[in-house]
């Protein structure tokens, strides 16, 4: 076990959500450390992408808060959350279909480089090597995700897995310090999921915190440092990959959904 | 398109002293039956809005076809108004139909923007071929009883207007025992609900949708039959009522009947009082000036819930 | 039609530069350049509109209004304030672009219908202060006497000077438009009109941009209006109405919204319909136009621009 105390890049204190009558999510808390690989895990409809629409700002939580780096964020919408360094993926794929594989992954470099309206219509120097140097910074992560000599081919021309990767390639483009992947290996077949789990620990070797919402457990026992487990909106259980197998919760959570 | 016909019919025309109160009550009464019509083409787009989503942006149209093709019948042809008057209905009714047989059914790749599109575009057939066939001239009806002046409490009211609101209330009643006590008013307001699920018990959607066209425009075609008297009617008066009917839909809550009543009304009350205290060539203004506001402020209006206005999957 | 390449649009300035004399020689199109102004008045607003609708995926069914506050801004500045035409026209642009501010930022960040219906509400409402505000604009009767467009002495009072002048002006705004949307500012548009919550996680501010190009699109339609007025000498409210809002979609709709060409191509097509080919139905070019629109949206959804993709299709199977 290492004994230094990692920080908590990540705090989710008290997060409750309410649709209109349903209360989706209920005093949540819990915390990512920085630089460690957090797996949710529940049943179908136990609140996991909500929760990851509420950290990523798609919408703010009925209560709670939801602190990045010290500092509240659950107020803030979804582009300036990613201004701050928290990038993720889409369960269902959301790749833009009207551009090429290199050009989804530019535009994830939108937070970091990007020329203004008027330097870009003038085609002044300085947006043309903005340009360039966003170029470059696509290619490498292409390189980087393997998917280097397709980088001209339209995102939809791919296949799932490789669509898959892509997106992680676009989050991966905003230089994050947090990556939220939302279901990375679901519709996968084997050597694809092998892949992305490569992916993801690659990933968080470079010092990327990764927080997943995921069914697939292989990936799920394999990958995580920690796993929180979610039902009916509320925590059940939280732990090493170990503690969660054995956890009694958890596993009639899971029994008791199949019935 | 600045409103050129006399208004003067609408917004007081009493040549004795009045008093303010007298003035304020004229207005007042001419401003309930002018947004009965609007809350009509309000109910009409809250029906199609609620089966399909769609804004119909024709549903003016349908007021305007009911005023002439009610002057074709009852004038031209010389037919008793119990006669004409369901004729008129009927045909209107036919137009809605085309209206989704040959313009929103074809649309193979429906999204907001075609289909806004699609609208608009028959709103300009149905409006090119009302100048066609009755040219520009605004055309007459007479009053289902008369012209004689009511005086209610100094206010001079022409009884056409109680006819107009008359038929308010019992549009609302109509609807209100369709939708609650019909089965097809209820699968209608199932396919509103959750159109999969409603397919999914056996509900023909896309009849249903028919249905909401034909509905609408039966609606449209009552208000222009009884506004008519009062206003005139001619074939460009569409568009303006459209866009007023929305507001109103939009100021109660789209897809809200009592807020499109509501809406009607308030609507109709501030461009009457508008027009005759602020000022009468802005008279149309008004109304759009409130629908923008709503748009602004409070998109859900207001019996809308903000959540639907928000996460809206337009 | 994301690779927008140089020899189309080398091609296509070789024919603009020659129609005129081309023209001069033929006796039964010698009147052409004139609509060819027009043309290219209307290609401005078009390619605005263009961005807003195939780029940012946003519907605007009143920029008739911005075309009428660059004719009337110029109009009123040059005529009753003897204020230089391009100040005036400058100035237009600016007002247009504050308007479009104040209405654009509230307005898009409703979404579909409602932003077809605030754009439509405040087109009529600027229509109306055209018609009421006597004392400004003139009133129904319009206002005359606009000066012409010179510059340094040079004077465009020919046809043929203004049309070189008008569509000098196309090809500039042609360029930047198309940098722009080659570049990131294309991407990130594309990106909204693709899918608005990746845009979104990615950083892209939607409502910035949508509002950006609005304003845009707001500029290029008043600078479109103050070179009419300039052109014509004289303006009056009813080429401002919602009729002519609703020709700029039959525009944009025919010549297909997701390229820049189809602004080129449809404003093209309208404007000879306009004032060339339709005069034999009169008045009821309006059901031409309801037709074409319908047509188009039905059987042709990427408008004119988007038959070589459905060609290939066909020839595929």
């Amino acid at each position: 076990m290492d004994s230094v105390q990692k920080e908590n890049i990540l705090d989710v204190q008290k997060v409750a959500m309410v649709f209109g009558g349903l209360m989706a999510l209920s005093n949540l808390n819990f915390q990512v450390k920085q630089g460690s690989i957090k797996a949710i895990i529940g049943p179908n409809g136990a609140g996991k992408t909500t929760l990851f629409n509420i950290i990523t700002g798609s919408f703010p939580p009925t209560e709670g808060r939801v602190r990045f780096k010290g500092q509240s964020i659950e107020h803030l919408k979804a582009h300036q959350i990613a201004d701050r360094g928290i990038s993720r993926t889409f369960q269902t794929i959301e790749l833009f279909d009207n551009m090429t594989v290199l050009e989804n992954v530019m535009l994830g470099c939108h937070t970091r480089v990007r020329a203004s309206f008027m330097a870009s219509g003038f085609l002044l120097p300085q947006s043309r090597r903005k340009e360039k140097e966003i170029q470059d910074r696509a290619m490498k992560i292409l390189k980087f995700i393997g998917l280097g000599d397709k980088f001209n081919d339209p995102a939809d021309s791919l296949p799932l897995g490789e669509q898959k990767m892509l997106e992680i390639g676009r989050a991966l483009a905003s230089e994050p310090e947090l990556i939220c992947l939302d279901e990375p290996a679901a519709g996968l077949n084997e050597t694809e999921t092998h892949l992305a789990s490569s992916l993801i620990k690659a990933i968080n070797a470079k010092g990327v915190t990764v927080l997943l919402v995921e069914h697939d457990m292989k990936v799920v026992m394999n990958i995580s440092d920690e796993i929180v487990v979610l039902n009916y909106g509320q925590k059940i259980a939280e732990g090493s990959p170990e503690d969660i197998r054995n956890n009694q919760r958890v596993v009639e959570a899971y029994l008791g959904s199949e019935a | 398109m600045v409103n050129h016909h006399p208004h003067f019919l609408f917004y007081g025309s009493g040549m004795e002293k009045i008093t303010l109160a007298s003035q304020l009550l004229q207005y007042l009464i001419t401003g309930l039956t002018v947004g009965s019509i609007y809350a009509m083409v309000a109910v009409g787009f809250n029906i199609i809005y609620n089966v399909t989503e769609i804004i119909n942006f024709a549903q003016g149209e349908f007021v305007m076809l009911g005023g002439l093709i009610m002057v074709f019948f009852h004038v031209t042809l010389g037919l008793p108004l119990i006669l004409a008057f369901p004729a008129t209905i009927l045909l209107v009714t036919l137009a809605g139909v085309l209206l989704d047989r040959l313009a929103i059914r074809p649309i193979r790749q429906p999204s907001v923007l075609t289909l806004i599109i699609a609208t608009i575009a028959a709103s300009i057939l149905i409006k090119g071929a009302a100048m066609f066939i009755w040219g520009k001239d605004p055309y007459d009806l007479p009053a289902f009883s008369g012209r004689n002046p009511i005086n209610v409490l100094g206010a001079v009211i022409q009884p056409q207007y109680f006819w107009v609101i008359g038929f308010l209330i019992i549009i609302v009643i109509a609807l209100s025992i369709f939708f609650d006590r019909t089965i097809i008013g209820k699968a209608m307001s199932a396919c509103a609900d959750n159109a999969d699920a409603a397919s999914l018990v056996g509900i023909d959607v896309k009849r249903m949708i028919l249905l909401s066209f034909a509905l609408s425009a039966g609606i449209g075609a009552v208000a222009g039959i009884t506004v008519t008297p009062i206003s005139l009617m001619e074939y460009d008066r569409g568009v303006m009522l459209a866009v007023k009917g929305f507001g109103a839909a939009i100021l109660g809550g789209l897809g809200s009947f009592p807020g499109a009543i509501l809406g009607g009304l308030i609507i109709g009350s501030i461009e009457s009082f508008g027009a005759g205290l602020i000022s009468s060539g802005y008279k149309d203004a008004f109304a759009l000036i409130v629908l923008m506001v709503v748009l602004f402020f409070k998109p859900s209006g207001i019996f809308g819930d903000i959540e639907i206005s928000r996460i809206k999957r337009f | 039609m994301l690779r927008i390449g140089k020899l189309p649009i080398t091609i296509f300035a070789v024919l603009i530069i020659i129609f005129p004399w081309i023209a001069d020689h033929i006796s039964a199109i010698d009147h052409y350049p004139d609509i060819m102004v027009f043309a290219g008045i209307y290609c401005l607003i078009a390619m605005g509109l263009s961005l807003l609708m195939g780029y940012a995926g946003q519907i605007s069914i009143g920029h008739a209004a911005f075309y009428g506050i660059g004719a009337y801004v110029s109009a009123i500045l040059t005529v009753r304030y003897g204020l230089n035409p391009w100040t005036g026209m400058l100035a237009g642009m600016v007002v247009a672009a504050v308007v479009a501010l104040l209405v654009g930022a509230p307005s898009l960040k409703l979404k579909g219908h409602y932003l077809a219906m605030a754009t439509l509400a405040f087109g009529i409402i600027v229509y109306i202060i055209f018609n009421e505000e006597t004392e400004w604009t003139g009133g129904p009767d319009g206002m005359s006497g606009i000066p012409g467009l010179s510059i340094f002495g040079f004077g465009f009072d020919s046809v043929e000077k203004y049309y070189y002048l008008v569509w000098g002006i196309v090809f500039i705004v042609f360029i930047f438009t198309i940098n722009v949307i080659q570049s990131g500012t294309g991407r990130a548009l594309r990106a909204i009109h693709s899918s608005e919550p990746a845009a979104s996680a990615m950083g892209v501010d939607i409502s910035r941009f949508k509002v950006i190009v609005f304003v845009y699109s707001a500029m290029l339609a008043s600078l479109a209006g103050s070179l009419y007025a300039h052109y014509l000498n004289f303006i009056n409210p009813s080429t401002f109405d919602l009729f002519f809002s609703i020709k700029l979609l039959i525009m944009i709709a025919l010549g297909g919204m997701h390229s820049i060409w189809g602004a080129v191509i449809g404003s093209g097509l309208i404007t000879f319909l306009s004032y060339e080919w339709l005069h034999y139905f009169g008045e009821f070019e309006v059901i031409v136009y309801g037709a074409i629109l319908l047509l188009v949206t039905i059987f042709l959804p990427h408008g004119l621009v988007g038959v070589p993709g459905i060609v290939k299709g066909w020839l595929r199977r």
